[in-house]
C-alpha cells in the first residue's frame, strides 16, 4: 500500500475544507454536551437516587451504535448537521456527566461547610467554589469527550456530515489507499490539537494548581 | 415514534425473525464470537504491557496517552484501511477490534498497578520477594478490580463497535444495521440497535457482578 | 447588633437535635454561653459538641428549642446572612484552594459588599494580626504550612469584625509545637479583641489553656457540667468529668490558681553590692537571699561559704544557687516547683515591679491548695 503524494498536493484545499466541516461538527456537539451535561450532573451529585438513573442512562446510550444512532435520528431531524451534532452530543453526555459529578464530589466537605458558614448561599457555593474546584476533573471529562468525539464524526459521513469521515467513503469506494491514510492522520492530528489546546486552557484557568507545589 | 416502538415489538418478538442462518440467533452468536475473540486477543496483548508498564515504572508517559490515542483513531478509517490492505476477509474487522480494546485495558492494568501503595510493594520486597513475586502475589491482586474493569470497558466498547463487521459485509447484529440502511427500513436499523446496546449492557451487567462477587471482601 | 455595645451571648434553651436515622446528638441542652469569654465544649468524639457549635450557626437545625445569640432567635435572620455576622474556623481550615489567601480572608467582606479594594485592605491587614508576612497573601494555601493555613483561617474568620467565633477543633491536624504557638497566638488576640468564642475540641488540656468557661458533654448529646476551669478541675461533677480531666487534675488545677492572695512572709536579705560582713550580720539560716540592684531577685547565697572570708571583701562574686521570682498572676504550680527546686525550699514573691516582697513556703501553698476542694 504506497501513498500517492501527488493526490495530497492536489488535495490540500478539500483536507483543508473537510477539516474545517469535521470540527463545526464536533465542537457544537462538545459544547452541548457540555452544556446539557452541567445541570444534569448538579443534580446528579445532589440527589443520589438521580445519580444511578442519570449515570445507567448515559451508559446505555452510549452502546448503541453511533451509525445507528444517526439513522434513528433521522425521522426527528432529518438529513441535517443536527442530526449528527444531536447523535454525538448524546455520546458526549456519558463522559461529560460522570467527570462533573466525580468533580463535584471531589470537592472537600469542609471546603464546601465552610463557604456555606461564611454566608454564602448554594448557588453562590455552587458556582464560586464547587465548580471551580471541581474543574479540573470537568476538563478531563471535556479532554476525552472532545478526543472521542473528533474521532466519531467520520461514522455522520451516512448522513452526509462526517467531515474527514467522506475521504474513508471516497477511498473505500474507489479501492484507494491515499485518501483514507490522509484521513486517520488528519483526524489524529485533529484531536491532539484539541487535547493539547484543551490543556493549555486547564493551565490558564487553574492557576492554583499551576503554582499549587509547597515553595 | 409510537408507531415505530410497536413495529420494533414486533420485529423483535417474530419467531421467525430469531430462527434459521440471517436469524437474530445466529447474528447474536457471530457478534458474540467477534467481540469474545478480539477482547481476548486485545487483553493478551494489553495486558503484559500494562503490567510492565506498572511494574517498572518505565513507559508511563506511554501507558497514560495511549488511551487518548485510541480514542483518536477513527474507527471506519481503520477498517477501510486495513481492508483496502488485506482484501476481503475478518482481518480488518478483528484489527480495528482489536486496536479499539487495547488502550483501555493497558491504561486501567496501569493504573491498577500504580494505585498500589508504595508502603506495600515494599512490604513485599521487605519480607524477601523478587520482583516476580511481588507482581504476582502482591500488585496483580490488589490490581485486580481496577484491571477488571478495563476489561469491562474494553468488551463493552468492542460490542457496540462489533457493527463493522457487517460494513465489510460480514454478519453479527451489524447485518441488521446495514441492511436497514440499505433498505430504507427503520424498524430493522432500531432492531439492530436496540439488540447491540441490550447485549452490551447485559456483559456489562455480568462483568460487573463477577467484579463484585470476585472482590467483595475489597473496600474499593 | 451594632449600636455601641456588642451583644453576643449565646443562649441554648432545651435545645436537642436527633438525627433522621434516630441518634441523638444533643439532648435537651440549656446553657449560656459568656460574652466576650472563650467557651470551650470538650468530650470525645460522637458527643454532640460540634453538633452544638454548629446549631449556633444553622449548619444544623435543632429539632428542639431555641437558640438566641444578643438575645435574637438564630432563626429571625435568613441562614446566609446570620452567618456573614458570625467567624467560623475548622480543621484544616477549609480554606478555598483556588483562591489566593488575600482573598480568602477577603470572602466574608466581599459578600458583604464592601468594595474590592477595601476587603483587600483588610485582609492584608489581618494578615499582620494573624502573624503571617504580608508576601503570603499572594500565595494559593496549599504553598503554606499546615499552621500557617490555620492561621489564614483564623483571618477569614475575624475579617468582618464579627462579635463571635466558632471553632470547631481548628488546632487539630498541626503538630503539638504548632499547636501550643496557635494557641498562645489565640490568647493574645483574644486579650485585645474580646470576641465571644465558642471552641469545640477534644483535648482536655488545650480546653484547660483556653477556656474561660468549659463545657464538658458526654456520648449521648448530654453536657454534664459547664464551669470555669478551676471550678471544673477543682469540684468535677461525677465520675465521668473526673475522669475526663484525667489523672493530673490535681497538676492542671495547680497550674491554672494564681498566687493572688496567698500569704507571704518577710525574708531576711542583703543587697549584691553588700560586704561580706554584711550578709553574716544579715543571715538567719544557712540559705541568704541577695537582691540585685534593681530590687528582684538576684539568688541564694549559702552562708556557710562566708566561712574564712575577711569580712570587708564583697559579696559580689560569690556563687548563687538560682532564685526565681514570682508574681500573683503565677501559678500554684509554679510556686511550688519553686519551693522543690530551690535550696531555701521557700518560693520568692515580688510585686508587679519585680521587687521582692516576700517567701512563701510549702506549708502556705498546701493550705491554699486544700482550700480548693
Amino acid at each position: 500500500m504506497t501513498i500517492e503524494w501527488q493526490w495530497l498536493s492536489t488535495h490540500t484545499d478539500d483536507l483543508w475544507a473537510l477539516s474545517l466541516d469535521h470540527l463545526s461538527t464536533a465542537i457544537p456537539a462538545v459544547l452541548l454536551g457540555l452544556l446539557i451535561a452541567l445541570p444534569l450532573a448538579v443534580v446528579a451529585h445532589r440527589i443520589r437516587p438521580l445519580r444511578g438513573v442519570l449515570l445507567g442512562l448515559s451508559n446505555i446510550m452510549f452502546t448503541v451504535p453511533s451509525l445507528a444512532l444517526f439513522v434513528i435520528l433521522l425521522p426527528i431531524t432529518g438529513l441535517t448537521r443536527t442530526t449528527a451534532i444531536t447523535g454525538l452530543t448524546i455520546y458526549t453526555l456519558v463522559v461529560l456527566l460522570r467527570n462533573t459529578v466525580e468533580g463535584l464530589d471531589s470537592v472537600p466537605a469542609k471546603v464546601r461547610e465552610a463557604s456555606l458558614a461564611m454566608g454564602r448561599g448554594r448557588v453562590g457555593t455552587l458556582l464560586k467554589v464547587e465548580l471551580p474546584l471541581a474543574l479540573p476533573v470537568i476538563m478531563a471529562g471535556v479532554r476525552v469527550a472532545s478526543v472521542m468525539t473528533i474521532s466519531l464524526v467520520s461514522v455522520a459521513s451516512y448522513i452526509g456530515y462526517g467531515g474527514i469521515g467522506q475521504l474513508f467513503t471516497d477511498g473505500f469506494q474507489r479501492n484507494f489507499p491515499t485518501p483514507v491514510i490522509a484521513g486517520v492522520v488528519l483526524t489524529l492530528l485533529l484531536a491532539l490539537a484539541a487535547d493539547a489546546l484543551l490543556v493549555l486552557v486547564q493551565w490558564l484557568c487553574t492557576p492554583w494548581i499551576r503554582k499549587g507545589a509547597r515553595a | 415514534m409510537i408507531d415505530l416502538l410497536s413495529q420494533l415489538a414486533a420485529w423483535l418478538t417474530s419467531s421467525g425473525q430469531w430462527a434459521g442462518p440471517e436469524g437474530i440467533a445466529q447474528r447474536l452468536l457471530e457478534h458474540v464470537q467477534y467481540s469474545f475473540l478480539s477482547t481476548i486477543v486485545a487483553a493478551l496483548i494489553a495486558l503484559p504491557i500494562g503490567l510492565f508498564i506498572g511494574h517498572t515504572g518505565r513507559g508511563a508517559f506511554f501507558a497514560i496517552n495511549i488511551s487518548g490515542f485510541g480514542r483518536a483513531l477513527p474507527t471506519v478509517g481503520v477498517v477501510t484501511l486495513v481492508f483496502l490492505a488485506s482484501g476481503l476477509s475478518m482481518t480488518p474487522v478483528y484489527v480495528s477490534l482489536i486496536a479499539l480494546a487495547i488502550p483501555v485495558i493497558v491504561t486501567n492494568t496501569y493504573a491498577g498497578m500504580i494505585a498500589i501503595e508504595a508502603d506495600t510493594k515494599d512490604a513485599a520486597r521487605g519480607m524477601g520477594m523478587t520482583g516476580l513475586q511481588s507482581l504476582w502475589r502482591v500488585e496483580i491482586p490488589l490490581a485486580a478490580p481496577l484491571i477488571m474493569t478495563g476489561l469491562r470497558l474494553a468488551a463493552v466498547q468492542v460490542i457496540s463497535t462489533a457493527t463493522i463487521a457487517a460494513y465489510v459485509s460480514f454478519g453479527g447484529l451489524g447485518r441488521y444495521i446495514f441492511d436497514g440502511l440499505a433498505q430504507r427500513d427503520l424498524t430493522q436499523v432500531l432492531g439492530g440497535a436496540v439488540l447491540v446496546a441490550g447485549l452490551a449492557v447485559t456483559v456489562d451487567l455480568i462483568l460487573a457482578g463477577v467484579n463484585r462477587v470476585l472482590f467483595r471482601h475489597r473496600l474499593t | 447588633m451594632q449600636n455601641g455595645k456588642v451583644v453576643s451571648m449565646i443562649r441554648f434553651d432545651s435545645v436537642s437535635k436527633r438525627f433522621p436515622n434516630g441518634t441523638t446528638a444533643v439532648d435537651d441542652l440549656s446553657v449560656e454561653f459568656s460574652e466576650g469569654g472563650i467557651t470551650v465544649l470538650v468530650g470525645s468524639s460522637g458527643c454532640g459538641k460540634t453538633t452544638t457549635l454548629r446549631m449556633i450557626n444553622r449548619l444544623v437545625d435543632p429539632t428542639a428549642g431555641t437558640i438566641t445569640l444578643g438575645g435574637r432567635d438564630v432563626r429571625d435572620l435568613p441562614a446566609a446572612r446570620l452567618r456573614r455576622g458570625i467567624g467560623y474556623v475548622i480543621q484544616q481550615a477549609g480554606l478555598f484552594p483556588h483562591r489566593t489567601v488575600l482573598d480568602n480572608i477577603a470572602t466574608v467582606p466581599t459578600l458583604l459588599g464592601w468594595g474590592r479594594r477595601k476587603a483587600r485592605a483588610r485582609a492584608a491587614e489581618l494578615l499582620e494580626v494573624v502573624g503571617l508576612p504580608a508576601d503570603a497573601g499572594k500565595r494559593y494555601p496549599n504553598q503554606l504550612s499546615g499552621g500557617q493555613q490555620q492561621r489564614v483561617g483564623v483571618a477569614r474568620a475575624l475579617a468582618a469584625d464579627p462579635p463571635v467565633l466558632l471553632m470547631d477543633e481548628p488546632f487539630g491536624a498541626v503538630d503539638p509545637v504548632v499547636r501550643a504557638l496557635l494557641q498562645d497566638e489565640l490568647i493574645r488576640l483574644q486579650a485585645e479583641l474580646r470576641k465571644t468564642i465558642v471552641f469545640v475540641t477534644h483535648d482536655i488540656d488545650e480546653a484547660v489553656r483556653l477556656g474561660d468557661q468549659i463545657a464538658i458533654f458526654r456520648t449521648g448529646g448530654h453536657m454534664v457540667q459547664c464551669a470555669p476551669p478551676a471550678e471544673l478541675l477543682a469540684r468535677p461533677a461525677d465520675d465521668f468529668v473526673a475522669g475526663f480531666l484525667g489523672s493530673e487534675r490535681g497538676l492542671k488545677l495547680l497550674s491554672l490558681v494564681t498566687l493572688a492572695g496567698v500569704p507571704y512572709e518577710p525574708v531576711g536579705s542583703v543587697r549584691s553590692t553588700a560586704t561580706v560582713k554584711e550578709a553574716r550580720d544579715a543571715a538567719a539560716g544557712r540559705w541568704l537571699l541577695v537582691v540585685s540592684p534593681d530590687g528582684g531577685p538576684a539568688g541564694w547565697l549559702d552562708t556557710g561559704a562566708l566561712e574564712g572570708l575577711p569580712g570587708t571583701s564583697a559579696v559580689a562574686g560569690l556563687a548563687l544557687a538560682p532564685a526565681r521570682g514570682l508574681r500573683d498572676s503565677d501559678s500554684l504550680l509554679s510556686a511550688l516547683n519553686e519551693t522543690v527546686s530551690s535550696p531555701a525550699g521557700v518560693a520568692v514573691r515580688v510585686d508587679a515591679a519585680g521587687v521582692v516582697t516576700g517567701v512563701t513556703g510549702q506549708d502556705v501553698l498546701h493550705a491554699r491548695q486544700r482550700s480548693l476542694t
